[in-house]
C-alpha cells in the first residue's frame, strides 16, 4: 500500500477544489432525479472522489481516459464544463451530446475523456487502443482507464492488460475498488485478497492504494502517469473506496445493512478527511475551505441555471448524428 | 463482367481476391501513416488467408501488428485508437469469432459517435471472412451478415470480385465511419482483372455485373458467382437474368435495385446466409415496398437453410444455394 505524501497547498486546494466539486455535482443530480428532471438512470460517484481527483491532477489536456457507468467523477476531474454536464443529463441541446448519451455516455473529446461507458469494462480495450496510438504516433501521451472491481472480472481486463504489457503501452488501469459490482460485495468476487495481485499475471506493476486519501491516489498515480509517459509501460493501480450510493439512484440496497452504510459512508468519507488533513497540516484554514465551498455552491446553481434555459435537445437531426460520412 | 461503371481505363492484370485485398492494404499504408494492420497471424504468416502476406517486411511489425489469440482486446484497441488518431484495420480470422468481440463491435464501435452526440469518428474496418464451402463445419463456416447491418452505425460491405474488393477496401479504409468487411473464404483464390494503382469503388453503389430483361438476381459475396453461372445456363433457355451485386449491405443502393426490377418486374435474391431473419428480408421487403406496382410476381428468396452449416462435403452444399437451386427459383419465377 501506497502512503500518504505531503504535498504543497496549491495542490492540496486543487484537490479539493476536484473532491468537492464532484460531491456538489452528485448532490445536486440526486436531487434533479428526485424531481423528475433527471430521465433514465444516475450512478453516483459520492465516496470515491479522491480517485478521480488524485488520478487526473497528473494527466494533461492532451492525455486520454475512458471512464465508466458512475463517471461524473472522472469528466469533472478531467476538466470537463458542469453546465454542458447538466444540460446533457437534463437532455438538453447544449449537452455534452446533445441529449443522445445521458449519464452513462458523456465524453468530452477535446479534454481527453474518451467517453463513460454503461458496459462493465467496455472502457479498458478502448483506453488500450488509445495507448497504443500515442505510442505508434510517438507522443507522450497518456491514456488511463477507470473501471470499478466489477470490471477487473469481465475479460477486457485480462486480453487488454495483457496487449498492454506486451507491447509496453502508455497505460494506466484505475481499478475503484467500492466494494460492489452491483450488488455482489467483492469478497465473494475474488479469491484474491487483493486485486492489484493479478498485475502480476500480466508482467506490470500492481499497485495498491487507499482510494479514501487523495494524497495517497495522486502520489501512486504520478508515479504511474511519470512511467508510462516515459516509455516504462502499464501499470495497474488498485483503490480501496466505498459508495456512498447505492448501484443507481434508487437501489434499495437489500445486499447492504443500514449499519454498513451509515457506518462506512462516515467512515469512508475522502472529502471529509481532505478537510482534516489540510487543517492539520495548516494547508489552509476553515475559512478558506468555506470559502472553496461557497464558490463551487455557487458555480454549480449557475451551471444548473444556465442548462435549464437551454432549448430541448431536437430530434429533427437524429439521424445524421449516427455515420460521420454518408 | 459487363455493365461496369464508365471510368478512365486503367491498365489492369489478373490477380486473385486476396492479392487484390493485399495490394489495396499496401497502397493505403503508403498513403497514410496512420493506417496500421492489427490481428492474429498477420505478420510472418502473412493472415490465415494470405491477404497480409510481405506487409511485415514492407511496414515493420509496429504498423502490421500481429496479436496474441484476444478478439475482444484486438477490437477494443482498434477501436480506442480509430478514436484518437489512427486508422486502423483488424484482421478477424473468422466472422464466427465476432461472437468474442461483438460488445466492442456493436456496443463502442457502432454508437460511440452518436452516444457522443457526434464528437467522435471511429474510422476503423474490421476485416473478417465468413461462408461455408471448404469443411470447416459450425463454427467456421457462418455467413453473419444480418447481425452487422441490424446495427446503427456500421456500414458493411460484402466484394465479390477481385477488382472489388481491392476497392472497397480502399474506400473503407479511408472512410470516416467503422466498416465491417466480409470477405469469403472460397472468393480467396478466385481470379479477374484488378486496375493497377490507386482504385476506389464507393460504398453505397450496387453494379450490376450481367445484364437482362426477364428477372433481377440481387445477391452479394459468393452467391455472385453462382447467380452470374446460373445466369448463362438461363440464357441457354431463352431467360435473360440481369445480376446486381449488391456489394455494399449498409449504406444500400436502392435505387439500382429498384430501377433493375422496374426493369424486369420478376425479383429473386439470394444470399448464403440462412433465410430466417436474412438480409434478403430487408431486400425484398424494401422492393415490395417501394415497388409493388412494378412487380408481376412477389419477390422470392432463395438462402441457406436454417441449420448450422455441416461438415461433410455433400451435406455442406446441401444447405447453401447452389447454381442449379438459382436456375431452378429464377424458371419458377418466369414461367
Amino acid at each position: 500500500m501506497t502512503t500518504a505524501e505531503k504535498i504543497d497547498r496549491k495542490t492540496a486546494l486543487d484537490l479539493y477544489r476536484v473532491m468537492r466539486t464532484i460531491r456538489s455535482f452528485e448532490e445536486r443530480s440526486m436531487q434533479l432525479f428526485g424531481e423528475n428532471k433527471i430521465w433514465g438512470t444516475i450512478h453516483s460517484y459520492a465516496g470515491e472522489e479522491a480517485i478521480a481527483a488524485g488520478v487526473c491532477a497528473n494527466l494533461r489536456d492532451d492525455d486520454w481516459i475512458t471512464s465508466t457507468h458512475r463517471g461524473h467523477g472522472h469528466c469533472i476531474a478531467k476538466g470537463a464544463d458542469l453546465g454542458r454536464m447538466f444540460a446533457e443529463l437534463l437532455g438538453r441541446e447544449t449537452g455534452y451530446c446533445r441529449g443522445r448519451g445521458g449519464s452513462m455516455h458523456i465524453a468530452d473529446t477535446a479534454k481527453g475523456n474518451l467517453g463513460a461507458n454503461g458496459i462493465v469494462g467496455g472502457g479498458i480495450p478502448i483506453a488500450t487502443g488509445a495507448a497504443l496510438t500515442a505510442k505508434q504516433l510517438g507522443t507522450d501521451q497518456v491514456a488511463v482507464s477507470f473501471f470499478g472491481d466489477g470490471a477487473a472480472n469481465q475479460g477486457t481486463f485480462h486480453e487488454s492488460l495483457n496487449l498492454a504489457a506486451i507491447w509496453k503501452l502508455p497505460a494506466v488501469y484505475v481499478c475503484e475498488n467500492n466494494q460492489y459490482a452491483e450488488s455482489l460485495p467483492v469478497k465473494r468476487a475474488f479469491a484474491v485478497d487483493d486485486i492489484a495481485k493479478r498485475a502480476d499475471g500480466y508482467g506490470m506493476p500492481g499497485v495498491h492504494v487507499d482510494g479514501r486519501d487523495v494524497r495517497a491516489v495522486y502520489a501512486a498515480a504520478g508515479e504511474a502517469v511519470a512511467r508510462a509517459r516515459t516509455g516504462r509501460g502499464p501499470t495497474l493501480v488498485v483503490a480501496d473506496s466505498y459508495r456512498h450510493e447505492g448501484h443507481y439512484y434508487g437501489d434499495p440496497r437489500k445486499y447492504q445493512s443500514k449499519e454498513e452504510i451509515d457506518g462506512w459512508r462516515r467512515q469512508f468519507d475522502p472529502l471529509a478527511d481532505a478537510r482534516t488533513w489540510i487543517l492539520a497540516d495548516r494547508l489552509a484554514s476553515d475559512a478558506d475551505l468555506d470559502t472553496v465551498d461557497q464558490n463551487i455552491a455557487t458555480e454549480i446553481d449557475r451551471a444548473v441555471a444556465w442548462a435549464e434555459e437551454a432549448p430541448l435537445a431536437s430530434p429533427i437531426k437524429l439521424p445524421d448524428d449516427v455515420y460521420a460520412s454518408h | 463482367m459487363q455493365a461496369t461503371e464508365a471510368r478512365a481505363p486503367a491498365a489492369t492484370r489478373e490477380l486473385f481476391y486476396n492479392e487484390a485485398l493485399n495490394e489495396a492494404l499496401r497502397l493505403e499504408m503508403e498513403r497514410d501513416q496512420r493506417v496500421i494492420v492489427i490481428g492474429e497471424d498477420i505478420a510472418e504468416h502473412g493472415g490465415a488467408f494470405q491477404v497480409t502476406a510481405g506487409l511485415l517486411d514492407r511496414f515493420g511489425p509496429t504498423r502490421i501488428r500481429q496479436t496474441p489469440i484476444s478478439e475482444i482486446g484486438i477490437v477494443g484497441a482498434a477501436v480506442g485508437a480509430a478514436l484518437t488518431g489512427l486508422r486502423p484495420v483488424v484482421e478477424l480470422m473468422y466472422v464466427d469469432f465476432a461472437g468474442l468481440a461483438m460488445d466492442q463491435i456493436v456496443n463502442q464501435a457502432a454508437q460511440n459517435r452518436f452516444m457522443f452526440g457526434g464528437q467522435a469518428r471511429v474510422p476503423m474496418v474490421l476485416r473478417t471472412q465468413g461462408g461455408s464451402g471448404r469443411g470447416n463445419a459450425a463454427q467456421h463456416s457462418k455467413s453473419l451478415e444480418a447481425w452487422f447491418a441490424h446495427v446503427a452505425g456500421l456500414k458493411l460491405v460484402m466484394p465479390s470480385t477481385p477488382a472489388d474488393a481491392k476497392g472497397l477496401l480502399a474506400s473503407s479504409i479511408r472512410d470516416d465511419d467503422p466498416v465491417i468487411f466480409l470477405e469469403h473464404k472460397l472468393l480467396y483464390r478466385t481470379k479477374g482483372a484488378v486496375p493497377e494503382g490507386e482504385h476506389l469503388v464507393p460504398l453505397g453503389k450496387a453494379e450490376v455485373k450481367r445484364e437482362g430483361r426477364d428477372l433481377t438476381i440481387v445477391t452479394w459475396s459468393r452467391e455472385v458467382l453462382f447467380a452470374l453461372d446460373a445466369s448463362a445456363q438461363l440464357a441457354s433457355d431463352g431467360i435473360e437474368a440481369e445480376v446486381v451485386d449488391v456489394r455494399t449491405l449498409v449504406p444500400l443502393d436502392k435505387d439500382l435495385i429498384l430501377a433493375s426490377v422496374r426493369k424486369t418486374h420478376r425479383v429473386l435474391v439470394v444470399h448464403e446466409a440462412i433465410r430466417r431473419g436474412g438480409y434478403g428480408a430487408e431486400v425484398a421487403a424494401m422492393i415490395t415496398e417501394e415497388a409493388f406496382d412494378d412487380l408481376d410476381a412477389p419477390p422470392r428468396r432463395l438462402a441457406g437453410l436454417e441449420t448450422p452449416i455441416p461438415y461433410a462435403q455433400h451435406l455442406e452444399k446441401s444447405v447453401v444455394p447452389q447454381v442449379d437451386d438459382i436456375v431452378r427459383v429464377a424458371k419458377e419465377l418466369v414461367v
